[in-house]
């Protein structure tokens, strides 16, 4: 049975030479189609920053390890580093040449070199072709083998590597004739029939069940050290990458948030989404128990991101450099107003068009009242809210509030945007750590 | 268990008939579940907990029979006139799905939803009774009331999930079951949505069926567990004492093959689970198990009760007197092709 | 991965068993049951009828089309059905067998003409249009939608109208006509299958790989859209003999001179009836429900068969063994 592999260690000069992939500030966007009013008088409805800002090295023989929820872009950044979805800003740089802006035509060339195995064994081979044809395929688009006896011995040595084996029993069958594992191999297989030296692995084994994930993981530990193969792991799943990874990631809404060797990232976690993660596994250790303080709401519309820090609306420890803003004072209503008693909610809702709220010109928000209340009334109503749950983060974020002529002004304290930092033994984009931030010090 | 179980299962059986031969899904299953408890039941896919826990209730596909008995407040489920059983389902008897996404109706709003729920099985309620209690539980699902009329696509999976989990709720059932129901999601939204589970049978005294492939959940979220392998359950008691003391080595197995934070070694379980209509003889796992003895391949092992009161079927746990001579003797077991690995 | 079969069942012929494509694309159909297996088997029979006579039209038929005489005796006119002219003869003294039996050719050589071209313009068109987007795509859902828009009838009218006059062959005429009228369909139906199929993890996975634009459309989503075809084209057909036979009946199309038609034959029969003369419309009326409701029944079952949402499982009964357990109580 195997044991964690080996991290790959060295002297900085050795990382160099080994150095693979080298991403710099990559940005990928997506533009959403409006409605068709919005298109016609040319108003564009918003783009999805799926990937915004992300920079790190990949060294050969190295696991790195992209860990997030939906939303975070994982998904995306593996695929824009393939070159399967444009890439709209930065660098990534393959084996020293340049991806982002690649003609369609090169980057096929380039994709030999590194291949993909995605998440969903039973949709990601064709129904229409065997598992010869499937997994031979790529040979015969690159050109590097033909014939059928060629391409035959190829397929079976690639199959009997994936533990698919004996492989003439294989060749023949279609994808639906295969169990979940065994079609993951047969993907397996076809990926790696190129001699691939990367292999990014979008969810390999998310959709297996438990044993066969172990399998599944076991061959991919194999084929990394027997045909020296460097990945990039993506996955939710911070249980097996902390398993088969030397260094992780951690995704929030398109951000790199915290980066390291993974035995830190897991003894040290820094950043609060990083450790809301870990605790939210579950685990078969009777000992362990429901976890009570999990950061509450959802990963945010990826259209809309937060200010500031994209966690700062869910961060138990948020305070007031992080990014408050005017869409904070709705999600402060509504979890105000879930659970309580109906009369009551309708009372203050009846008071605020909630509909209105928004930042004006220079920062505050302006709440406008409703119902023929007046500002006063309302200043009234959100220090009554403050007064019950003081402890809010929220509250750390406002400079003052002052009541106008049928509104409230909220004005809050200077945001900052998060960097990645040093911060012991990873980098993480969290204010606190940050040094610079005016109300707030090493915080741990 | 001092109270009556609100369900109690008498070896049931469904099989669906197809022209190889009958698929013997759940084979002889027996268990018990009491007011405001949670039974998990868990094993890999193929193993038939989805069609235990359909089964239960009623809800099987074209060509599925049932056989067995299914007590439900005195009554047998199992050939109850189908009219009767759906008057039971909704106030009574509730099931969540593993999919949120295709099984609210994308035309109609959250109000609108809760609305039809609950006027066809409490008829006469008001439209503001029908409000407060959709809201009442909506907030304890934590879904603010500002969103009670959108439509579904305007919520992500895991609020839809929590709308599911809130519709079946909303009509006070005594019974749920709950099939797959934080696969689909991530993990803090997994987490979330176990801990209002949690929370909920506390207070309202639901018995609950929570049937899942991922034994972590079942460790943190149910009271009991039952592990089902091939269409029977293998082994049942208290998820505390299974978890860390494990009986049947197909649990043991399976604990072993989890990959948790505390991971240094990968296990799995050799060959892949049984094919269901013609499953092998004597015990369905002999020949995967490692402590597999010659009785094992001959005779179906017989249920034993543990001093724990945990239920488990193995030959390792005897009776004695029942196994032939010779048959403790260690089974050699035919290497694996592996063809035949999953 | 063998599965052991119930005692006494023959093991299937090889070729139908898994190994070959043809073997796997027909497996559906050898398993139809019930209703399915009874549409498709009628149809089948129906349509195989119509085949047959209009392949072995010169052996089957006693006489020509137009044949109005044997020899130097004309055939007499209107005359009821004897031994000599089994369905009788029409107004022109031609056999009103002859006229059925040649008619089946006609419009089953018509048909199969107009769907051949149709196929071959409608399907490459909807899988570029459908893989690639864009303003191509924009532009031909414009169009066929504009066409799908129009009476069939009226618009396989105005072409056969318009190319009558500089074409000589009517059967090319009637199939042009014909064709115009189904491309919109195969087009549609095309292009939103592939549209969806494009988003396919395996279509990704094949891009990963490096695979051209042209072999992803043969390789990867051709072969997993063309299951609606056969379907489709059974039913078009059953529409266009209907198209075709009103064309007829307008005079359009296939001439009389050129061959017979069933359309025609019963615009000529339809002044017949008001003096009792029954035999010369009602037998081309029935060759063209028998054949279109064939049509439609072999498409139908074909669609109940292989459609994967419609198809039903075949279930069998099922025996429980009697349990060990005493009965109980709760």
């Amino acid at each position: 049975m195997p044991r964690r592999p080996e991290p790959i260690s060295g002297e900085p000069g050795a990382a160099n030479e080994r150095l693979l992939v080298s991403v710099r500030h990559l940005t990928t966007h997506y533009a959403i189609r409006g409605s068709f009013v919005d298109r016609l008088l040319g108003w564009e409805a918003g783009t999805v920053k799926a990937v915004e800002d992300v920079s790190f090295d990949l060294h050969r023989g190295e696991v790195l390890g992209i860990v997030g929820e939906s939303g975070s872009g994982k998904t995306t950044l593996g695929r824009t580093l393939l070159g399967l979805v444009p890439a709209t800003g930065g660098s990534a740089r393959f084996e020293g040449r340049e991806l982002v802006g690649l003609d369609e035509r090169t980057l096929r060339a380039c994709r030999r070199r590194m291949q993909i195995v995605f998440q969903d064994p039973h949709a990601a081979l064709n129904p229409a072709m065997t598992i010869e044809q499937s997994v031979g395929h790529p040979l015969r688009i690159h050109r590097l083998a033909s014939g059928r006896n060629e391409i035959r011995s190829r397929v079976a040595e690639a199959l009997n590597r994936v533990g698919l084996a004996p492989p003439e029993q294989f060749l023949e069958k279609y994808p639906s004739d295969l169990s979940g594992g065994q079609k993951q191999r047969a993907v397996i297989a076809r990926a790696i029939i190129l001699d691939p030296v990367l292999l990014v692995a979008d969810e390999p084994v998310s959709m297996l069940d438990m044993s066969v994930r172990s399998k599944i993981l076991t061959l991919m530990i194999e084929l990394k050290r027997n045909l020296d193969l460097t990945y990039l792991y993506i996955t939710h799943d911070l249980a097996t990458a902390k398993f088969f990874c030397d260094r992780i990631a951690i995704m929030y809404l398109g951000r790199i948030v915290e980066i390291g060797p993974s035995q830190a990232i897991y003894d040290e976690p820094k950043h609060p989404y990083t450790k809301a993660l870990l605790r939210a596994i579950p685990d078969p250790d009777p000992r362990h128990s429901l976890p009570r303080d999990l950061p509450r709401g959802e990963v945010p519309d990826a259209a809309r991101p937060p200010a500031g820090c994209a966690f700062h609306p869910r961060c138990p420890r948020a305070f007031a450099v992080c990014g408050w803003e005017a869409h904070d004072i709705m999600e402060l209503l509504e979890m105000r107003w879930s659970g309580m008693a109906e009369e009551q909610h309708q009372r203050e809702r009846a008071m605020i068009r909630v509909a209105e709220i928004r930042a004006g010109p220079g920062g505050p928000a302006r709440v406008p009242a409703a119902g023929g209340a007046d500002g006063s009334q309302l200043l009234a109503l959100f220090e009554r809210i403050r007064s019950e749950a003081p402890a809010e983060p929220f509250w750390t974020g406002v400079r003052a509030m002052h009541a106008g002529a049928g509104h409230v002004e909220i004005e809050w304290h200077q945001p900052l945007e998060p960097r990645l930092i040093p911060a012991g033994r990873v980098e993480v984009s969290c204010h606190l750590y940050n040094q610079a931030a005016p109300a707030g010090s090493l915080r741990t | 268990m001092s109270q009556p179980p609100v369900v109690s299962v008498r070896d049931l059986r469904v099989y669906y008939g197809t022209r190889r031969g009958p698929v013997r899904a759940v084979d002889g299953v027996s268990l018990a579940i009491g007011a405001g408890e949670t039974l998990g039941l868990v094993g890999e896919s193929g193993c038939g907990k989805s069609t235990l826990g359909r089964g239960i209730l009623g809800l099987l596909p074209e060509g599925a029979s049932a056989e067995g008995e299914v007590f439900y407040q005195g009554r047998n489920l199992i050939g109850m006139p189908r009219d009767q059983l759906r008057r039971l389902r909704g106030p009574e008897l509730g099931l969540i799905f593993q999919e949120p996404m295709t099984r609210l109706d994308p035309l109609l709003r959250i109000e609108g939803h809760f609305r039809e729920t609950l006027r066809s099985h409490e008829r006469g309620l008001g439209e503001r009774e029908i409000r407060r209690r959709s809201l009442e539980t909506l907030g304890r699902l934590g879904i603010p009331p500002t969103r009670f009329r959108l439509y579904p696509h305007e919520f992500s999976g895991g609020m839809r999930q929590r709308i599911m989990i809130a519709l079946a709720l909303v009509l006070h059932p005594k019974f749920l079951v709950a099939d797959e129901p934080t696969t689909a999601l991530d993990v803090i939204v997994e987490a979330q949505i176990l801990s209002i589970l949690a929370d909920l049978r506390k207070g309202s005294g639901t018995a609950l069926l929570l049937i899942t492939h991922n034994l972590g959940i079942v460790a943190e979220a149910c009271d009991r567990v039952a592990v089902m392998y091939a269409g029977k359950i293998v082994e049942e008691g208290s998820a505390r004492e299974v978890f860390a003391s494990p009986a049947h080595p197909y649990t043991r197995a399976l604990l072993a093959s989890t990959i948790s934070l505390d991971t240094t070694e990968l296990h799995s379980i050799p060959g892949a689970p049984p094919n269901l209509i013609d499953p092998p003889p004597g015990c369905r796992f002999h020949p995967r198990c490692p402590d597999a003895m010659q009785v094992c391949r001959t005779r179906d092992p017989i249920e034993q009760r543990l001093d724990d009161g945990r239920r488990v079927q193995c030959w390792l746990h005897g009776p004695e007197v029942a196994i032939p001579q010779g048959g403790t003797a260690p089974l050699g077991r035919k290497e694996i092709a592996v063809a035949e690995e999953a | 991965m063998s599965v052991a079969l119930g005692s006494g069942r023959q093991p299937r012929p090889r070729w139908l068993r898994g190994g070959t494509a043809i073997g796997r694309a027909l497996r559906p159909i050898a398993e139809a049951h019930g209703f399915a297996r009874a549409m498709l088997w009628s149809g089948a029979a129906l349509t195989a009828f119509f085949v047959v006579l209009a392949i072995f039209a010169p052996w089957l038929s006693p006489y020509g089309f137009d044949q109005y005489r044997s020899g130097k005796e004309l055939f007499p006119q209107l005359a009821p059905p004897s031994a000599r002219h089994l369905l009788g003869t029409n107004v022109q003294s031609t056999d009103v067998l002859a006229q059925v039996i040649w008619g089946a050719r006609t419009e089953l050589m018509v048909v199969a003409l107009a769907l051949l071209f149709a196929l071959s313009l409608g399907v490459p068109l909807g899988l570029f249009a459908g893989y690639f987007g864009g303003i191509f795509d924009r532009v031909l859902v414009l169009l066929m939608d504009a066409m799908f828009a129009i009476p069939s009838l009226l618009l396989a009218l105005v072409i056969a109208f318009l190319l009558g006059s500089s074409i000589a062959s009517g059967v090319l005429v009637a199939s042009l006509a014909i064709t115009i009228i189904y491309v919109p369909q195969y087009f549609r139906v095309l292009r939103n299958h592939v549209a969806s199929v494009r988003e396919e993890p395996y279509v990704e996975a094949a891009r990963a790989l490096g695979a051209r634009p042209l072999t992803i459309l043969i390789r990867y989503i051709f072969f997993n859209v063309i299951q609606t075809v056969p379907v489709l084209a059974t039913l078009n057909a059953a529409d266009a003999i209907l198209t075709l036979t009103g064309l007829g009946f307008l005079g359009y199309g296939v001439q009389p001179t050129q061959g017979a038609e069933w359309g025609y034959d019963i615009s000529r029969a339809v002044a017949d009836v008001a003096s009792g003369i029954w035999w010369t419309a009602l037998f081309p009326g029935l060759a063209i429900v028998l054949l279109v409701t064939g049509l439609t029944l072999l498409g139908e079952g074909l669609n109940e068969t292989i459609n994967p949402v419609l198809r039903q499982r075949a279930t069998a009964k099922v025996e429980f063994e009697a349990t060990t357990l005493e009965p109980g109580g709760p």
